[in-house]
C-alpha cells in the first residue's frame, strides 16, 4: 500500500527520507505536531530552534529511540517505522547523540560497537570478534584524525575531544546512508567543532543525507543546503541557502516573537516558501 | 596519544602492551574489578595459614571449598545483575521454594526425582520471569520489587510445606526414582585424602566459566554492561535493555534453583528457614568481588574470588578456635572497606576527561 502510494506521489527519485505530517506524543503533550520535511541524499539540513521546541525529539524519531504517533515516516518513499535505534541503524541512519551516547566504564570498541558488536561461531559458541572490532575501531578513530588509541582503554580514559570524535566515528562506521548529528551540549573547542563540520561535509561527499541540529546560526550556515526552523513542535520555516544569510538566521534564532516577524516578513518576500 | 600507533595489527593481539608509564598503569588497574578481592584472599589465606594450619591440609582445603561454591553459584549470578544495574533479593528464596517444590513432588506426589526437578525449574524461572517483568514495565527500583516477591515466597513456602507435610522440614527422598543419577550429578563426592570435594566445586566452576564467557564475550555480555554503566547511552544506541534485564533475572532464579537442588540432594531433603540472610551474602560477596553498586562494573572472577575470601575467612576463624560469631564483624569491616575501594574506582572510571 505504502509502496504504491510512495512512487505515486513522487515524480523522480524518492528522498532518502520523508517526513510527513508526523506527530508525536508523549503522553498527552505532543512534542512533535503534524511535522513534513524532506531529507535528501547529499544535502545538509540543519534543524535550529530554541530548547524545548520539538528538535531532539526529530532526532529520537529519525533514530528510531521515539515512535510516531500520526503521520508517516518514509525511506526511500515507503513507509517505515523503526522499534529500536538498531532498525534505525540496520537501514544506515547512524546518530551523534547530544550527550555521545558513550558509557565511560566500557573500553573504545565496545562503546564504538555497542549494540552492534561483530560476531564469529556458531550459536551457543557465538562470541564477538574482538580482533576485528579492536581493527575497526582503532582504523575509523584514525580516520578521523585520532591515532594511538588503547581501543582496550574504557572510554572514560579518553580526552574530551576523542570522546567526542569516537562518537562522530562510529556514526560515520554505521550511517551508510543517513547521518543525525545531535550538536553535543558539552562544550566545544574550535578544533572539535571543526571535526564536526568536517564530518557533515565529508558524509554530504558521500551521498548520505545529513540532518545537523545546532545553535549556532555561523556553523548551520556554513554547511547547510536547508535550515528548518522549529518551534513550539511545528516546522516554523522552511529555508534553503538562497532565502538567508548568517544575519537572517542569528535573528530568527533569537526565537520568540523575532522568529514569528521574521517568518512572515520571509513569507511576503517568497509567497513560495512551504509551509 | 603517547602511545605509538600499532602498524599492523596481527591476527593474535600481544598479551601486554609495552608499559607506557604513568597513566597507562591506571586504567590496566581499573580493567579489572577482581583486583581488591585478589588481594584480600591472599591476605586472608596468609593469616589463617599460620593462625589456624588446619585450613591449608585437604581436609580444610574441601571445606573451604565447599562453603565457597554453594557461595559462589549465587554470588556470580548476583554479580552479572549488579553490573546490569539490578539486585535480586529472592534468590535465596527462589532455591529454599524450589527445592521444596521439588521434595514435595517426590515426597507427598510420588513423582520421580528427575521430573520433579523439570518443573521447579520451570517454577523457579517463572518467578525470575515475574521478578524481571515487573522490575522493567513498572521501572521499580529491583531491591524493593524481589522484596516483595521475597516476602511472597517465603511465607508460601513455610505455609505450604506445614499445610502438606505437617512439619518445615520435608525428607526420606532417598528412595524416588531416578535418586541414584541425580545424586551422581548434583551430590558426588570425591575422597582425597582426609577432603572430601563435592560435584558442587564443579558446578561453581561451570557458572562461573559461563558467565566469564558471557560477560566478555558476548553481544549478551555488552548489553550487560551498558545496561548498568550507561542506561541512557544503551537506550540511543538499540541494546536491547529490558530483554538484557528479564534475562538476567532468569539467571539468578536458575541459580537459585540449583544452589536448592544441590542442598537438597546433599541432605535428601529440604529445610525450609525462615531467615533473609543467604541473600545478604551473596551481594557482600559480589561487592567484594569489586561490583559497582551503581551497575555498570564488576567481574565473574571476582566474585569467585571473594566466595573464596569469604570461606576461607568463615573456616579460618572456625579452625582458629575462636568464636564464630567474630566472623560477622570481619565481615562487616570487609565489606565496609570493599565499599570504601570500590568508590573509589567508581570515582576515578566517571572521572571527567581531562579536555
Amino acid at each position: 500500500m505504502s509502496t504504491a502510494l510512495g512512487s505515486a506521489a513522487v515524480p523522480a527519485v524518492a528522498p532518502l527520507l520523508e517526513l510527513r505530517g508526523v506527530t508525536a506524543r508523549f503522553g498527552s503533550v505532543a512534542a512533535l505536531s503534524r511535522v513534513s520535511l524532506t531529507l535528501r541524499a547529499g544535502e545538509v539540513t540543519c534543524v535550529l530552534g530554541e530548547n524545548g521546541s520539538g528538535k531532539s525529539t526529530l532526532v529520537a524519531l529519525l533514530s528510531g529511540l521515539q515512535r510516531h504517533d500520526e503521520g508517516e515516516l518514509l525511506l526511500d518513499g515507503q513507509a517505515v517505522r523503526f522499534r529500536t535505534p538498531g532498525q534505525a541503524r540496520a537501514a544506515g541512519i547512524a546518530t551523534v547523540w547530544q550527550d555521545l551516547a558513550v558509557a565511560p566504564v566500557m573500553s573504545v570498541w565496545r562503546n564504538f560497537f555497542l549494540g552492534a558488536e561483530p560476531t564469529r561461531g556458531v550459536w551457543p559458541f557465538r562470541q564477538l570478534d574482538l580482533d576485528a572490532a579492536r581493527d575497526t575501531t582503532v582504523r575509523e578513530m584514525a580516520r578521523i584524525g585520532v591515532t594511538g588509541i588503547d581501543p582496550d582503554a574504557p572510554a572514560s580514559a579518553l580526552r574530551a575531544g576523542e570522546r567526542h570524535s569516537l562518537a562522530i566515528a562510529r556514526a560515520l562506521h554505521f550511517g551508510a546512508r543517513a547521518l543525525v548529528v545531535d550538536e553535543p551540549t558539552a562544550p566545544l573547542t574550535v578544533a572539535q567543532h571543526a571535526l564536526v563540520l568536517e564530518s557533515l561535509v565529508a558524509a554530504r561527499g558521500r551521498g548520505l543525507a545529513v540532518v545537523f541540529v545546532t545553535h549556532n546560526p555561523q556553523y548551520a550556515h556554513l554547511v547547510g543546503d536547508h535550515y528548518v526552523l522549529m518551534a513550539h513542535g511545528q516546522v516554523a520555516s522552511n529555508l534553503t541557502r538562497d532565502d538567508v544569510d548568517v544575519e537572517d538566521l542569528t535573528r530568527l534564532l533569537a526565537g520568540g516573537d523575532d522568529l514569528r516577524r521574521l517568518t512572515e516578513t520571509l513569507r511576503q518576500l517568497h509567497p513560495d516558501l512551504p509551509r | 596519544m603517547t602511545a605509538p600507533r600499532r602498524a599492523v595489527l596481527g591476527p593474535f593481539r600481544p598479551a601486554p602492551q609495552p608499559p607506557a608509564p604513568g597513566h597507562r598503569l591506571l586504567p590496566e588497574a581499573l580493567a579489572r574489578p577482581s583486583l581488591g578481592a585478589l588481594v584480600g584472599l591472599v591476605a586472608v589465606v596468609a593469616f589463617f595459614g599460620v593462625e589456624s594450619p588446619g585450613l591449608l591440609s585437604t581436609g580444610g582445603l574441601a571445606s573451604v571449598l565447599d562453603i565457597a561454591s554453594l557461595l559462589g553459584i549465587g554470588s556470580v549470578a548476583v554479580a552479572v545483575l549488579l553490573v546490569a544495574g539490578q539486585f535480586d533479593l529472592s534468590i535465596g528464596v527462589i532455591s529454599v521454594a524450589s527445592s521444596l517444590v521439588t521434595a514435595l513432588l517426590v515426597s507427598e506426589a510420588g513423582w520421580g526425582i528427575w521430573p520433579a526437578l523439570a518443573v521447579s525449574l520451570t517454577a523457579a524461572l517463572l518467578m525470575g520471569a515475574v521478578n524481571g517483568l515487573l522490575v522493567v514495565s513498572t521501572g521499580l527500583p529491583s531491591f524493593l520489587v524481589t522484596l516483595a516477591t521475597f516476602l511472597v515466597l517465603q511465607g508460601t513456602s513455610l505455609a505450604v510445606a506445614s499445610a502438606v507435610a505437617g512439619t518445615s522440614r520435608v525428607g526420606g527422598l532417598g528412595a524416588a526414582a531416578g535418586w541414584e543419577s541425580a545424586r551422581r550429578v548434583f551430590g558426588a563426592t570425591l575422597q582425597v585424602g582426609d577432603g572430601r570435594f563435592r560435584v558442587a566445586l564443579l558446578w561453581w566452576v561451570l557458572v562461573t566459566a559461563l558467565a566469564g564467557f558471557l560477560l566478555w564475550r558476548t553481544r549478551f555480555g555488552n548489553a550487560v554492561f551498558a545496561s548498568g554503566g550507561a542506561p541512557q547511552a544503551a537506550r540511543e544506541l538499540g541494546v536491547p535493555v529490558a530483554r538484557t534485564t528479564v534475562l538476567l533475572f532468569l539467571g539468578t532464579a536458575a541459580a537459585g534453583w540449583l544452589i536448592g537442588t544441590l542442598g537438597l540432594v546433599r541432605l535428601r531433603g529440604v529445610q525450609v528457614d525462615p531467615v533473609l540472610g543467604s541473600e545478604i551474602q551473596y551481594l557482600v560477596v559480589a561487592v567484594i568481588g569489586g561490583c559497582l553498586l551503581t551497575g555498570g562494573y564488576g567481574s565473574a572472577v571476582g566474585a569467585a574470588l571473594g566466595s573464596l575470601l569469604y570461606a576461607v575467612a568463615s573456616q579460618g576463624i572456625v579452625l582458629a578456635g575462636w568464636d564464630p560469631r567474630w566472623f560477622q564483624v570481619f565481615l562487616g569491616v570487609l565489606l565496609l572497606l570493599a565499599l570504601l575501594a570500590n568508590s573509589i574506582v567508581r570515582r576515578r572510571l566517571l572521572a571527567v576527561p581531562r579536555s
